[in-house]
């Protein structure tokens, strides 16, 4: 007979779980005996939030389930915003709860939270278990609900008489869920019909999101893309899915997109949408976004379709699937003589992307340039090393002037906006892809709120690299308080040029710390960081605090009064449309 | 605004009115009515929902609610192919000068008059939201002294059953 801890144990093992991110504490503590024996990696982080982000970051990089876990009460509510976070990343995380014991549940009992109702609005599916027979089941549905469909997360709290009593191990061989069955084969009549739009479109757009990361479905992107020849724009959750170095992609749109991207939307006369969701830093204001265009809509999620913006041709299945069934159909739209001419369109779509290309200022008082610091971390780690951000100008510049030719190459905290997510995630990927480097790209801000992970990191052999690109400020408030509130900036000096120091930190926390604040130092700072595979590396670049995130569509406005730098509008009376 | 009603058939199991109630909160629907109670299956509870929305909304709610995985079905019910009823009991003044009055109201609406003392009669009655309306309208100027009323419970009309 084994106990509701070794049930649970065994259960993550049957899902093949090879690491948990976590920390024990009371209730969850009978179940940190069996782990101790299981073939299991348990990493032990310094705080719960980390533990979510890190198990988030190993699934973002990964494409695998990731873990995390905590006791009861305060472990259990901070694991909130990392919950919420992979639910808005649609990131497949399962997270462990230990509840107080079944009978104290509701009496304000030590360390009691009710984390299953706390988490009910953030989670895909959540579970209280209080039979320890209802472990193991419970446990497969999680793995399963959290890695099918669309993915997101799933929380299993588990009492601690329940893990301490007898249980029966059943690990389900089939999963029957009643009111759970994604639809992954799209209707080939939609497909069909899709293929008739795009054929005979002139001004099509492929809208790539996030969802082809999450299919894997970047290779059947890639031909798809190919046959097609459209213009395509990678979103924040995107970037990587479609290589950047090839000429149909045109960026990333949005709120800091390029002028060619945001552009092309606008103008288009068919947005093929694959795995996106009109979110409002893609769209601006919703109203004025791609007036002309039809839309067809692929997601796996039916909820998605329609919830924004009207849908011409609904596809609702998996993108791999949906792509490689595009694919024939639009041949034989093509072999029919159906090829509508790209030729014009291209010219428009190439004409702004030479026009208004990305680009920065460099800083006449001399100083460091963000963009300039990250811009050169891309092109020496280059494309096969993980770059992970946290939220914020340093997020958008990493999103801007990395470029990306990989899909899981880039992670980052999309649709909660998490600062704190870098660190954390980037020790998660270490974790997963050991065999490649990993750079988080954060913040002083961001850095501030999660660096605590660094210990975990020294301590635990996770030898990632940290670029701090050191403004003093929490810089994309300070720029919307230039912008609009008359460079009045209340509350965004964060004095981290002077305290903490930054290289010091690290060092205590068993990295090693750089310092870099000449243009002229980059590379051989990023070269020497490069060189360090045995210890964690924080680098602080020191840049300067008043550079923007060009280009800007502000907030409720339309994308069509897109800016590229303050108060400069594109000169659309040089352009033909 | 245009009301809707949902049957909603979900699993037996606890949280789920939770999640339900959850989900048209944040989500920002509003619920005019809600009922709940067992079905023919004993692991299946049906839900009565009586939704406040315009059309595409309305795709947006059942979309949302068939993403909750205890949720197995959901189906909209219009008032002309199916059965709705409302129950409401209602305490009124009515002494020896005025009880018949009230009590040929109560047979107008072929409600039921289920307790009675000195000053007052408790009404049963059931029926559409318009007829439980109507039979207040007319026994207002008596004096409500306390009325409950259930939510809306519906059933489609014909002989196909919705679990099936």
């Amino acid at each position: 007979m084994i106990n509701g801890s070794e049930s649970l144990v065994r259960s993550l093992e049957h899902a093949g779980v090879e690491v948990i991110f976590g920390i024990p504490g009371g209730a969850i503590l009978p179940a940190y005996d069996p782990l101790f024996d299981s073939s299991i990696r348990h990493i032990l982080v310094r705080h719960e939030q980390g533990a979510g982000h890190a198990a988030t970051g190993y699934a973002q990089a990964t494409g695998k389930v990731g873990v995390c876990m905590a006791t009861s009460g305060p472990g259990a509510t901070n694991l909130v915003t990392p919950i919420a976070d992979a639910q808005m990343d649609s990131v497949p995380l399962v997270a462990i709860t230990g509840q107080v014991p079944s009978g104290a549940i509701g009496s304000d009992a030590f360390q009691e939270a009710d984390i299953r109702g706390i988490t009910m609005p953030i989670t895909k599916h959540n579970f209280l278990v209080t039979n320890p027979n209802d472990i193991s089941r419970a446990i497969a549905e999680a793995f399963h609900i959290a890695s099918t469909g669309r993915p997101g997360a799933v929380l299993v709290d588990i009492s601690k008489d329940a893990l301490q009593a007898n249980a029966e191990f059943n690990w389900p061989t089939i999963i029957d869920l009643p009111g759970y069955k994604p639809t992954t084969k799209p209707n080939s009549k939609q497909v069909r019909e899709a293929a008739a739009l795009i054929a005979q479109s002139q001004r099509p757009v492929l809208y790539v999101g996030g969802g082809v990361i999450k299919a894997n479905a970047s290779r059947e992107l890639l031909a798809f893309a190919e046959l097609c020849g459209a213009p395509l724009v990678t979103t924040l959750m995107a970037r990587g899915a479609f290589p950047d170095s090839h000429p149909q992609n045109l960026g990333m749109p949005g709120m800091h997109g390029t002028v060619a991207a945001v552009t092309a939307l606008q103008k288009a006369d068919l947005l093929i949408t694959l795995g996106a969701r009109f979110d409002d830093r893609v769209t601006g204001k919703l109203s004025t976004f791609a007036p002309n265009a039809k839309i067809i809509h692929a997601d796996i999620d039916p909820a998605e379709i329609g919830k924004n913006r009207y849908t011409d041709v609904p596809i609702v299945g998996d993108l791999r699937e949906t792509l490689t069934e595009l694919a024939p159909a639009l041949k034989a739209e093509f072999a029919a003589g159906n090829q509508a001419d790209l030729g014009a369109w291209w010219k428009q779509c190439n004409s702004w992307r030479s026009t208004f290309p990305l680009g920065y200022d460099i800083p006449e008082d001399g100083s460091l340039s963000p963009q300039y610091v990250i811009e050169r971390l891309g092109k020496i780690a280059g494309p096969d090393a993980i770059y992970a951000a946290g939220v914020g100008q340093h997020q958008m510049w990493a999103a801007q002037f990395v470029s990306y030719e990989k899909p899981r190459t880039w992670l980052n905290s999309g649709g909660l906006g998490t600062m704190g997510y870098a660190v954390p995630a980037a020790m998660g990927a270490k974790v997963g892809r050991p065999e490649v480097a990993v750079w988080a790209i954060d913040g002083d801000g961001c850095f501030q709120m999660t660096n605590q992970e660094l210990a975990t990191c020294a301590i635990n052999n996770i030898p990632i690299k940290v670029a701090i690109i050191n403004n003093e400020s929490l810089g994309m408030v300070r720029q919307w308080q230039t912008l609009f509130y008359n460079s009045r900036y209340s509350n965004t000096d964060l004095h981290s040029k002077r305290i903490p120091d930054f290289a010091k930190l690290a060092d205590a926390m068993g990295c090693i710390g750089l310092r870099c604040e000449k243009a002229e130092d980059v590379d051989a700072t990023i070269a020497k960081a490069m060189e360090i595979n045995d210890q964690p590396v924080v680098v602080d670049f020191s840049v300067h605090r008043d550079a923007m995130v060009w280009p800007m569509v502000a907030a409720g406005t339309s994308n069509d009064e897109i800016l590229v730098a303050r108060e400069l509008a594109p000169d659309w009376d040089s352009q033909d449309l | 605004m245009s009301l809707h009603t949902l049957s909603v058939l979900v699993e037996n199991s606890p949280g789920v009115l939770a999640r339900v109630a959850s989900l048209f909160s944040r989500r920002g629907f509003n619920i005019e009515s809600l009922a709940v109670g067992p079905t023919e299956h004993e692991e299946i509870s049906r839900m009565t929902i009586v939704v406040n929305v315009e059309g595409n909304p309305l795709e947006q709610v059942t979309k949302q609610l068939n993403k909750l995985i205890n949720v197995l079905k959901i189906v909209e019910l219009d008032s002309l192919s199916s059965v709705q009823r409302e129950l409401l009991l209602v305490k009124v003044s009515a002494d020896t000068k005025n009880r018949a009055e009230v009590l040929e109201i109560v047979s107008l609406f072929r409600a039921r008059v289920v307790d009675v003392v000195a000053d007052a009669v408790m009404i049963e009655a059931t029926g559409t939201g318009e007829k439980i309306a109507a039979l207040l309208g007319v026994l207002e100027p008596f004096g409500i002294k306390e009325l409950v009323q259930s939510g809306l419970v519906a059933m489609a009309r014909g002989s196909k059953s919705i679990s099936k």
